[in-house]
């Protein structure tokens, strides 16, 4: 069974609706990831699964949050907030600007684990050098009483990682944990992930718009646009034979490291402000293969043998 | 980064080492004035009133024959204590109230910010003098008085630096992480935001110090025979032809301390590079 089953998800934040009909699951052991251009919904998806829609003044308006049996979308703000960082923790985008610039970065980890484990300081300490030396940050012991100021960013975003990790959560939500970091240390951070999902059975959450990162690490892939859900696969599937046109389009735009100097691809245009969505398959306008059809009804989702797709090309009227 | 650090690197400025040699000459007299006074504050010698500034006594004596640079010592005390003491407490209570409605908003925000700005648009004597008229003279009262008249200005400037930092990232990963609001708060919050405010209130103190000589003139401060310099300027008045370092003297006190605070703390600002988010004041 899922860790977390989202159903037909929609998000409202005063008379626009940025989500509309989102549905996926995450399984443990599993790295699901969660692609899409820029307002695609990707990290408002992140924050209706924390409970934080209320930050930017938004609320959820249709369909169901499941997470281990439990309900989330009915979920008042105390309860909440035990699962935060307990049961669900989230890994932010900027590891330069998450940590406390005037608190040393090992009591930052301590105090999760404090929080929600109920430990003592030493042993919350014992336990952030543990984690520490897990992801691979040399001489743990001497760094746990650094300040952020003295770490790189890629030693920075392990920290953030060990916060998320510190309450032995067991659904982590990283929202581009990579995209402030060089592509090297990109690569390591990433493994360090699919490392900790395969050795600890978390169920993660990678939110991306790297499709070079979705490859290497995820097993399942959503691809979300203009906040619905054009495709979900397996990565193995959607790569050799994406369906719908988007994904291709995303696919399209990974460059081949045999490809001649200038010939980039893009998709023409932009994703669409949430005030003006277009009729129909909100995709239409940039799509190369829409059919009359697509600005008149929105797609039907249709099964695949491992997934399903949201288009007209393969419905009932194609 | 230490504070050593900082004031290390005050002392580095011409400013910034005479300042900060006054400020530790006058804090010496508050604390030690028992050894450093040469005779006793209180003791009267109504011969010798009046007594110009000479070998025995350097700054002259009062009306009743005081010494007068006794009674500026001890008066260092009075007068540091109070505006010390005041101003603690008026940053203390400021940025409970402002951190508590930088970080809630709503309508506890509106209405501590309609109070404080309500408060702000009298000048700090006449809510001082208010409060005199309700709660009576006297040391403790001149002491609350000061407290609640510099109680907006911390107010507003911990309420915008906590606004300000609501929204950085690492706040919100806290909370993110499932920290509740006092954790936030204190932990977080507040630390980041304490540096101009400890700043603003030791320059606060340098007005304190005016307002309580001023207080003491008027005669609603410490009460005889405690010396305080406003006090003693106010008894000088009458004797201004006769015996004029009576007044002099005190009068150099107060300014030669205000300048040598507000000194100190420009040379903080421009140590700790915190001019712009001072400006919210």
């Amino acid at each position: 069974m899922a860790l977390l089953t989202v159903t037909g998800l929609g998000v409202t934040i005063g008379t626009v609706s940025p989500l509309d009909g989102v549905s996926f699951k995450a399984r443990r052991g599993e790295i699901l990831g969660l692609v899409g251009e820029s307002g695609s919904g990707k990290s408002l998806t992140a924050m209706a699964l924390m409970g934080l829609l209320g930050r930017i003044g938004g609320r959820v308006s249709a369909g169901s949050i499941q997470f281990d049996g439990q309900e989330l979308t009915t979920l008042d703000e105390p309860a909440y907030r035990r699962l935060r960082g307990k049961r669900i923790a989230m890994i932010s985008q900027n590891p330069m600007t998450s940590l406390d610039p005037l608190v040393q970065i090992g009591a930052q980890i301590d105090q999760v684990s404090r929080l929600h484990l109920g430990l003592s300081k030493p042993a919350a300490k014992a336990r952030s050098i543990e984690l520490m030396q897990q992801l691979r940050i040399p001489d743990a012991a001497t760094l746990h009483g650094a300040y952020p100021h003295q770490l790189s960013g890629g030693m920075k975003q392990r920290i953030v990682i060990a916060m998320a990790l510190a309450a032995d959560p067991d659904l982590i939500i990283a929202d581009e944990p990579t995209t402030a970091l060089d592509v090297t240390i990109q690569a390591q951070i990433i493994q360090i992930m699919v490392d900790l999902v395969r050795e600890r059975g978390l169920a993660l959450i990678l939110i991306t718009h790297d499709m070079g990162v979705v490859a290497q690490a995820c097993d399942r892939v959503v691809v979300l646009y203009a906040g619905r859900v054009a495709e979900t696969d397996t990565t193995e599937a959607l790569f050799a034979q994406p369906h719908h046109p988007y994904s291709a389009s995303l696919i399209a735009c990974i460059p081949a490291h045999d490809q001649a100097a200038g010939t980039l691809s893009g998709i023409p245009g932009t994703v669409p402000g949430v005030a003006n969505y277009p009729a129909g398959c909100r995709f239409h306008p940039r799509c190369d293969r829409a059919l009359a059809v697509c600005a008149e009804m929105a797609p039907p989702i249709t099964a695949l043998p491992t997934g399903s797709v949201a288009c007209h090309l393969y419905g009932a009227n194609a | 980064m230490s504070a050593l650090h900082f004031l290390k690197g005050v002392a580095r400025t011409p400013r910034g080492a005479v300042s900060a040699a006054v400020l530790a000459v006058v804090i010496a007299c508050a604390l030690f004035a028992g050894f450093l006074a040469p005779y006793d504050y209180a003791i009267q010698n109504l011969p010798g009133a009046n007594t110009p500034p000479g070998a025995a006594h350097w700054m002259g004596t009062d009306e009743f024959g005081r010494d007068l640079l006794s009674r500026i010592i001890y008066g260092a005390r009075t007068s540091l204590s109070v505006a010390i003491t005041a101003i603690s407490i008026s940053v203390v209570a400021g940025m409970t109230l402002g951190a508590m409605a930088g970080y809630f908003g709503g309508i506890f925000d509106r209405v501590v910010t309609a109070v404080v700005d309500l408060t702000w648009s009298f000048p700090e004597i006449l809510i001082a003098l208010i409060l005199i008229a309700i709660i009576g003279t006297g040391t403790t009262s001149i002491i609350i008085a000061i407290a609640v008249a510099y109680l907006a200005q911390f107010t507003r400037l911990t309420r915008a630096q906590v606004m300000a930092l609501r929204s950085e990232t690492y706040i919100e990963a806290t909370v993110n992480l499932g920290a509740g609001h006092a954790h936030v708060i204190f932990r977080h919050l507040l630390p980041n935001a304490i540096t101009p405010v400890i700043v603003a209130g030791m320059l606060a103190t340098g007005d304190a110090i005016i307002l309580e000589a001023t207080l003491g003139f008027f005669g609603l401060g410490a009460q005889p025979p405690i010396p305080s310099w406003g006090a003693m300027m106010s008894s000088g008045t009458a004797q201004i032809f006769i015996a004029p370092w009576i007044i002099l003297f005190p009068g150099a006190a107060i300014a030669v301390t205000v300048i040598a605070i507000n000194l100190f703390g420009d040379a903080l600002i421009d140590a700790l590079d915190i001019r712009n988010r001072l400006r919210e004041v």
